[in-house]
């Protein structure tokens, strides 16, 4: 048999139907909901009579709209009634449609949907997960075929269980070596956005591995397969070893006894096979990653903590140049500036990037017994979901941040894009463990500067960026 | 989902790369659970000087008489001309849905984001790839000559120029059928129904924990 890709595996094993024209469909194991994507796709349902193909499939929560704070005064604590509305309206629809699980607003367990997933064992190795949200790549990191749709799609796989999908090409990225002291996961997939840049990854499904990615945590392999879409690919992934079905292991949703016996050596195999092509292979020496911050407008403008903000003036191709220079004017930056002179006044650590537990640990590291800087004005944490909030606390995170002046929040995806309350203000200048960093993505005219945990968590007590391994 | 067969139409150039979802329709107007009512709110943050929130009157907010889609030779476009990477970032359908609620029923540009890419289709939104010197033509076409127009025909696969130059563009076949005959996905997916539960017994029979 002809050596498979990981991507090639997962793609097989959920082909229900070729057409001669190459068009699939792509039978999808788990489909995750939240409030944003998924009204319009209900009413759809609702208009043309059908029914969910499966209803077991579905795990839903609501995020983005959800407040951080006054969680006492319960739903009518959610300030916009648009917002309101489209939280009771996913109550409603899965009320009328049904869901394996559904986490409320309110409820103990909800969170970010790309933290709660794994963290219930509802998102498990072989898996074809899809959600519309285009960082449903999160979930890659086990071994998963998981990408975003859009409310067209979210209506068609709950009418059909099926994606209509074209097989994409297949990219590896290779990270190999040891990663310095303090550098981590978001410092990596920073690296590899910068080098291919928010393009490289389109048309192609991406498999992260090389010693450095095996390295990793289940947390920080998330972290990596979270930003996938930010360099153009909606799916990526990591091959499946100790570590996916450690993880995994005793979760609430995952498989128990027998079936665990059953499950686990089928996992196993979700390996590229040795010799298996890849249309495109992509290295980076580990050793040679620096911290990274982010610059412009979009997340491959990118540099190093020692680096400096660039020139337009040196960029020949002139849609590069102009692109450049809108970026420095939007995040009212000079060129050559030094990163560290750079002064972030607010701080954002959460998303579904960096809001797992070991995220909060690595900021806690850096701001304990520390006060953050007199220049910012604001700084919150945001745990990913309600069982990261209890962990931490069990731990006495919650008191280290705000002994340092951070405040605590209630899960969510808040800050990352402002649906919420926590929008930032024009000229805000943030360190932010999020995403995205285009204009207007953190709020109208706010400037975002993509970092790791501990880096923002530094930013903060020094009051501009600084090399976290130095601090 | 609306038919596209041919279109002949005024063309409105956005010059700039790496244009995102965020940019295309702001997060605030997420909000709404309904499926129209976007077209005022397309590149909001440029199109207006105050910022916008859903349920006010957008057509008494002060307007960035400089963004291009503002000029007055514009008005009136349906054929967008972008740059690279156009469409990239989020999943929401609500860009899609902006851009043809404002009126345009076709894109141009030499790639788009692969998400924004499927949605488009899915909402009779024609996405047309054209290289970067063709696109670099048109651009130059349509900033020297007001009231510059193209024609697209998507059952040829052509945009021509008001000068008779014609450009063949490449389509997914899938989606070229869809669109010319504005069939609804869902209702041909579901003829393959007998398929779908075929493969969910063996799906299941295969690993049963995910059935569980």
């Amino acid at each position: 048999m002809t050596a498979r890709t990981l991507y090639d595996k997962l793609w097989d094993s959920h082909l229900v139907h070729v057409a001669r024209d190459g068009t699939a469909l792509l039978y999808i194991d788990r489909h995750l909901v939240h409030e944003v994507t998924s009204p319009q796709a209900y009413e759809g349902l609702k208009l043309a009579g059908r029914k969910p193909w499966r209803v077991e499939s579905v795990v839903a929560t609501a995020d983005h709209n959800t407040p951080t704070r006054n969680w006492e005064k319960g739903v009518a604590g959610i300030a916009d009634s648009v917002s309101r509305l489209q939280v009771e309206t996913l109550d409603q629809n899965i009320k009328a449609f049904g869901a394996k699980v559904y986490f409320p607003f309110l409820d103990k367990q909800q969170g970010i949907v790309h933290v709660i997933g794994p963290e219930q064992g509802a998102t498990l190795p072989g898996m074809t997960v899809v959600c519309g949200d285009s960082h449903t790549s999160t979930h890659g990191a086990f071994g998963c075929l998981a990408f975003g749709i859009g409310t067209s799609e979210v209506e068609h796989v709950l009418a059909t269980q099926c994606l209509v999908a074209k097989k994409t090409k297949a990219m590896r990225i290779d990270v190999e070596g040891a990663l310095g002291t303090g550098i981590t996961a978001k410092d990596i997939i920073l690296a590899i956005i910068g080098k291919i840049g928010s393009a490289g990854g389109t048309g192609y499904t991406l498999e992260f591995s090389g010693s450095a990615i095996r390295a990793l945590s289940m947390e920080g392999r998330m972290t990596v397969c979270n930003m996938s879409i930010e360099a153009g690919a909606r799916a990526g992934m990591v091959a499946v070893d100790d570590k996916t079905i450690e993880y995994v292991k005793g979760r609430p949703f995952a498989p128990m006894g027998a079936m665990w016996d059953k499950a686990v050596p089928y996992w196993r195999t979700l390996v590229s096979d040795p010799g298996a092509k890849f249309d495109k292979v992509v290295t980076l020496d580990a050793a040679a990653i620096q911290p990274q911050v982010s610059w412009g407008t979009n997340p491959q403008m990118v540099t190093t903590i020692d680096g400096k903000v660039p020139d337009p003036s040196e960029e020949k191709d002139p849609v590069k140049r102009e692109w450049m220079e809108r970026a420095l004017k939007y995040m009212d930056l000079r060129p050559n500036t030094p990163i560290t002179e750079i002064r972030p006044d607010k701080i954002f650590i959460g998303a579904c990037t960096n809001s797992r537990i070991e995220d909060l640990r690595a900021a806690a590291q850096v701001v304990k017994g520390r006060r953050i800087a007199p220049s910012v004005k604001l700084a919150i944490v945001v745990p990913g979901s309600g069982l990261v909030k209890v962990q931490a606390e069990q731990e006495g995170l919650d008191k280290v941040f705000a002994e340092a002046g951070f405040e605590w929040r209630q899960p969510g995806c808040s800050m990352c894009l402002g649906m919420n309350d926590d929008l930032a203000s024009p000229g805000d200048r943030i360190a932010s463990t999020s995403n995205r960093n285009f204009e207007g993505r953190q709020g109208p005219g706010a400037r975002t500067h993509l970092v790791s945990p501990a880096m923002a968590a530094a930013a903060g007590i020094a009051g501009h960026f600084v090399d976290v391994r130095s601090f | 989902m609306e038919k596209f067969v041919k279109q002949e139409g005024l063309v409105a150039p956005m010059d700039r790369a790496n244009v995102d979802t965020d940019a295309i329709i702001p997060k605030q107007y997420l909000k709404s659970i309904k499926r129209t009512g976007y077209g005022p709110n397309l590149f909001d943050e440029w199109r207006y000087l105050d910022h916008g929130e859903p349920g006010m009157d957008h057509s008494k907010r002060p307007v960035n008489k400089d963004f291009v889609l503002n000029h007055p030779r514009y008005h009136g476009a349906t054929v967008l001309l972008a740059r690279e990477n156009f469409g990239c970032g989020s999943s929401r359908e609500h860009a899609p849905w902006a851009l043809l609620q404002h009126g345009f029923q076709a894109v141009i540009a030499p790639s788009f984001a692969d998400i924004f890419h499927n949605n488009s289709f899915k909402n009779g939104l024609l996405l047309i790839r054209l290289d970067v010197k063709t696109v670099d033509r048109l651009f130059e076409q349509v900033h020297s000559t007001e009231g510059y127009r193209l024609a697209v025909d998507l059952e040829q696969q052509t945009v021509t120029t008001p000068g008779g130059e014609s450009f063949k563009f490449d389509v997914d076949p899938f989606f070229k059928h869809c669109l010319l005959n504005g069939l609804d996905e869902i209702g041909l997916t579901l003829e393959h129904a007998d398929k779908i539960k075929a493969f969910e017994a063996r799906h299941q029979a295969a690993q049963p924990w995910l059935f569980s």
